[in-house]
């Protein structure tokens, strides 16, 4: 998902290293105040981890192979603003060091995989783990947070090349979530594995993530939360949703519907067979809602599977 | 395991190139990479411009033609295919052939700095255009335990392939994580023993 120089245009990079830059600067702020001293190292370690462990593919079906993008695992081992810092550390590294992703483009990969990826996953976690206690619940929450986040980036992705106008949005979303829905579920299935192995060896650097991760967290959450809204508001809404459409055509309706009030149900009902658009448009987005709730049931059974097996050591 | 990554191409040490001074070079670099990203298609001279100082440049650096294709070659999947699916769209096909050669040479920019220039001084680059100290620390220690970390892995991919040939999937999922995981403990193991040292040199 690294997207590369000459695929991203002036004012889409300007936007999203601005929008990143933010993003990174709340992060680095947050860490210096919450992390101990003692773990500052770590940052740097675990970024090597991360870099390598993206290095090694896994199995996909059909031959081919995949590898980890990890923002969630870290996000829920180290905490959301740790993880931002170093995902974006990695991705600077494969930047300057490796060419893997552009230098124009560096803003918009941060912004994707660090910010999108971790925080809106970390987001996803949270909220299951709230709903779903215990360890099999965190499991649960890691696999579907992996999936989820994959997902959310490439659609960021998806977004912000076709706002530079490089790759069309009717084209490049539908490829992006699709291949990134498939992707996602490797993604999970790791970083569950993952998640519980550490769990098997050090309980404690689990623990050590659970003290970090306060109640008061939603707060620094909710900022990130505002910066996403902002990015998606910017280069994913003008293209996924149909409202400036949709308002003129509600405007119709009322308009219609108020000289003829009498008419109102019955005259809404036919409206509803929409052209062909928006029946692509429903069941676009009706494919996503029953994949995720595909993703969930696998990342929920997936964690029933996985922890009785591990409950004493919990 | 693929460690292709990890070979990076610093002999001979002392080629022209590799003597221009770092902050020269990458301000250069990402002049030449601004520009070519916001050229508009039909300067046509400018992509030639940048085509001859790149070849200029890697003539001085003495970086073998094998080398610097293969990394290209690494690295163009994706370039390759949003241009091939922009090929396919007929009214599409001239802008996928500028979006490729943008990044092509965007690639060979990046690809000859980054080979002529030590990371520690591309890192004081960077301290000086004023990236914050704990980034700069932090992308630091990623470097520097990069390649130890690497090689952890392939040892213990190593030891795993000496110890099982069987390949059924899950089996190789249940190893996969194994080695993730066995990694990060290590590396949180490692940055404990890193922190006493550092402090220990009146690091604070």
């Amino acid at each position: 998902m690294h997207i590369p120089d000459g695929f991203i245009d002036g004012k889409t990079a300007a936007t999203t290293a601005a929008l990143s830059a933010i993003g990174v600067g709340m992060a680095l702020r947050q860490v210096k105040r919450e992390l101990p001293p003692r773990k500052i190292p770590l940052l740097g370690l675990a970024a090597a981890f991360l870099f390598v462990a993206q290095m090694v593919n896994f199995p996909v079906a059909g031959g081919t192979s995949g590898h980890l993008i990890g923002g969630v695992l870290v996000a829920a081992l180290l905490g959301p603003s740790a993880a931002v810092v170093v995902v974006t550390t990695v991705l600077i590294v494969q930047c300057l060091l490796f060419a893997d992703g552009g230098v124009t483009a560096l803003g918009a990969n941060i912004f994707n995989m660090a910010i999108i990826d971790s925080v809106g996953g970390y987001a996803m976690y949270r909220l299951i783990c709230r709903c779903i206690g215990g360890n099999g619940g965190r499991v649960t929450a890691i696999a579907f947070a992996g999936w989820f986040s994959v997902v959310l980036a490439a659609i960021s992705c998806a977004g912000q090349l076709a706002w530079s106008g490089t790759v069309g949005w009717a084209a490049g979303f539908p490829a992006m979530a699709a291949v990134h829905m498939l992707i996602g579920i490797g993604e999970g299935l790791i970083g569950a594995l993952v998640f519980l192995a550490i769990q098997r060896t050090r309980p404690d650097l689990i623990s050590d993530a659970a003290q970090v991760q306060k109640p008061e967290g939603w707060g620094e959450l909710a900022r990130y939360g505002l910066l996403a809204t902002l990015g998606a508001a910017i280069f994913v809404a003008p293209f996924a949703c149909p409202w400036p459409d949709g308002l003129e055509r509600l405007a119709q309706k009322l308009g219609f519907a108020g000289k003829a009030a009498k008419h109102l149900f019955p005259a809404l009902a036919p409206d509803y067979q929409t052209p062909g658009v928006h029946w692509a448009e429903g069941a676009t987005a009706l494919a996503g809602v029953v994949g995720a709730l595909v993703v969930f049931v696998l990342a929920w059974l997936l964690g029933r599977l996985l922890v009785p097996a591990n409950r004493e050591e919990s | 395991m693929s460690s292709r990554w990890l070979n990076h191409h610093h002999a001979p040490p002392l080629s022209a190139m590799h003597r221009l001074p770092a902050a020269l070079k990458l301000g250069l670099g990402f002049a030449i990479i601004v520009g070519t990203v916001l050229a508009p298609a039909r300067w046509t001279g400018w992509y030639a411009g940048v085509l001859a100082l790149l070849i200029v440049a890697w003539a001085m650096s003495r970086i073998p033609a094998m080398f610097l294709m293969k990394r290209v070659l690494a690295l163009s999947p994706f370039v390759l295919g949003v241009t091939l699916v922009n090929a396919l769209q007929t009214s599409h096909r001239g802008q996928g052939l500028v979006v490729g050669a943008k990044s092509a040479l965007c690639l060979l920019t990046v690809i000859l700095v980054s080979n002529t220039t030590p990371f520690s001084q591309i890192l004081r680059v960077l301290k000086k255009v004023r990236v914050p100290g704990l980034l700069i620390t932090t992308i630091a220690l990623m470097h520097r335990y990069l390649f130890v970390l690497g090689d952890e892995a392939s040892r213990m991919h190593r030891a795993r392939l000496s110890r099982t040939f069987t390949s059924a999937h899950r089996v190789r999922w249940q190893a996969f994580a194994t080695v993730v995981s066995q990694l990060f403990v290590r590396a949180s193991e490692r940055a404990e023993r890193i922190y006493d040292a550092m402090c220990a040199r009146g690091w604070k």
